[in-house]
């Protein structure tokens, strides 16, 4: 049965469309246009030019270094989270002891607790763990918040796996660790995956803990990089949106390459 | 066969990194906020003297305010869009497909990111509105203008939410609709709606929780002013901690936020059967 074309609707889509991309749009243009251009004309007229300056002056800065401290926050952030959780999922699902099974509730109230009602006493804990200003001191917090969403997507998606396949396992006489590597591993994967990305995305674009947990520049991550840029670049407003746009071009490659992932990483815990 | 399981010490380091760098701040916010602690040298235990300053502080009221009028407003403005365009995004056609793959875009951008990108935007100079309003700069819509960049930052991904619901909802029943000769308002209302209604509770309750622990958005965007006026609650317990060095005051305005957050959620679950729900998908 073919339906008719639902107007209304699309005319509403097309609002929204402009809605969303007017800004994006006026990002990357603005980025491309010269200081003078900028302060000379209307964000509406057609420039006369475009030019890469703004991207030179961005990468010539101190960009690569936050860029560097983003990347290690990520990457360690990711490492910590997947190594505690699969395992520790693997636990939940397949040993019945009533300390895992209330821990692991424990651990889904923590879906509940805002960050920002901890930021003191994280703030109090690692200054006294001599750890202020390095970029530990922002993985290991960022992590920790990260893991009761990705035990909720771990112990669903091992949950489904079916009694059999550890049974059989057990029979060719595989111990636990066997079985990990063997049969877990190769079944989460998917779920690891959107594990991976809900991780990286929250740690990559982390704000809250390194605002209050960093100081210096040379551990500075990209976030506050670019909030500070706004202070330094002051009217240079092509600077800072080439710097904002070069943010987010790491996370853009990702969308391309893998947009189910990144969307499964988005809605982990939450969607179908 | 037991020995074949794994032992409970796989869970340990999750649950224990859990516990050290969650659940034990999660204790010791409350201890600190019967503390005196300028962040420098030890708490020392104050007795209630943070809480009964919170009973009467003025600024602190008006920051809860501005916070469930950040919530509300936000609510109201997100989740008609977000279903509406959710809803139209789960449709098969290609053009749906295109255009809902760059609806998602916004989500690409860290918060920061949105935040400046959107501060460019309402410069009043020289940003795209010149002329216009003055937006952040104006103490009457500043407020709501915070809910403007909100609602382009979080809409996508409620949209997402809602087009996975969207699209698990049975054909079948739009089809007998159709037989019985139902207008498109008439399935949208007496079909989709019902269907969609624990992605509603879902959704409603990571805005409401979200906009409860706005942070970062309005750091950037106005830094809580002008003067007061976009000081919401998770703001101000940053400014008195961090800027005004009194933490363990601050300490009590962040237990403040958590049993708002808690009581939220669980007053929405309640109110809309969430629980009823969870265990009707365990027995389907």
């Amino acid at each position: 049965m073919k339906s008719r074309p639902n107007w209304p609707a699309g005319l509403f889509a097309l609002v929204w469309l402009a809605i969303v991309v007017g800004p994006l749009l006026y990002l990357v243009t603005v980025s491309l246009r010269s200081r003078a251009e900028y302060l000379g004309k209307s964000a509406w007229e057609i420039p006369d030019a475009l030019t890469l300056d703004n991207y030179v002056t961005v990468l010539t800065g101190n960009f690569s270094q936050y860029l560097l401290n983003n990347v290690i926050v990520t990457v360690a952030t990711v490492a910590i989270v997947v190594l505690v959780t699969v395992p520790a999922a693997y636990a939940v699902v397949r040993n019945t002891s009533p300390f895992l099974q209330r821990g692991f509730t424990l651990l889904l109230m923590g879906l509940a607790i805002p960050a920002q009602a901890t930021i003191i006493p994280v703030y109090l804990m690692i200054t006294r763990m001599r750890l202020y200003d390095t970029l530990t001191a922002v993985i290991l917090p960022t992590a920790a918040f990260a893991l009761p969403v990705a035990m909720l997507v771990l112990v669903n998606s091992l949950r489904d796996v079916p009694r059999e396949l550890y049974e059989a396992q057990a029979i060719d006489g595989a111990g636990p660790l066997r079985v990990l590597v063997s049969l877990v591993l190769p079944l989460a994967r998917p779920a690891i995956m959107t594990v991976v990305v809900y991780t990286a995305l929250n740690a990559w674009n982390g704000f809250l803990f390194p605002l209050v947990l960093t100081q210096s520049e040379s551990s500075r991550v990209l976030t506050l990089g670019l909030w500070d840029y706004q202070g330094q670049f002051g009217t240079n407003v092509p600077a800072l949106l080439a710097a904002v746009t070069l943010s987010v071009l790491p996370i853009f490659a990702v969308y391309l390459i893998g947009r189910r992932f990144l969307l499964s990483g988005l809605t982990a815990g939450f969607g179908k | 066969m037991s020995s074949q399981r794994p032992s409970a010490w796989y869970a340990v380091p999750a649950f224990g990194f859990f516990a050290l760098f969650a659940a034990l701040p999660m204790l010791l916010v409350i201890y600190l906020s019967f503390t005196a602690w300028d962040s420098l040298g030890t708490p020392q235990l104050n007795g209630g003297e943070n809480w009964a300053r919170l009973l009467d502080d003025a600024e602190a009221r008006a920051s809860v305010w501005r916070t469930l009028v950040l919530m509300v407003v936000s609510w109201l403005v997100q989740t008609p869009i977000a279903l509406l365009i959710g809803v139209w995004a789960a449709g098969k056609q290609r053009s749906r497909a295109v255009l809902s793959s760059i609806f998602f875009l916004p989500l690409l951008l860290s918060t920061t990111a949105i935040a400046l990108l959107w501060n460019a935007l309402m410069e009043p100079n020289f940003g795209a509105f010149v002329g216009g309003p003055l937006f952040l700069g104006d103490p009457d819509i500043a407020l709501y203008t915070v809910v403007l960049v909100i609602s382009w930052q979080f809409i996508p991904f409620h949209t997402l939410l809602y087009q996975g619901a969207a699209r698990a909802v049975p054909p079948s029943l739009y089809e007998a609709a159709t037989i019985d000769g139902a207008s498109r308002v008439g399935k949208f209302r007496h079909i989709t709606l019902p269907q969609l209604r624990y992605t509603i509770v879902t959704s409603s309750v990571l805005m409401l929780v979200g906009s409860l622990t706005t942070f970062d958005t309005v750091l950037i965007l106005t830094g809580g002013g002008p003067g007061t006026a976009t000081r919401i609650l998770p703001l101000h317990m940053y400014i008195t901690g961090f800027k005004g060095f009194e933490m363990g005051y601050a300490s009590a305005i962040a237990v403040v936020l958590v049993v708002l957050g808690t009581a939220l959620s669980l007053a929405v679950m309640r109110w809309s059967g969430f629980r009823s729900m969870s265990s009707q998908q365990e027995g389907s």
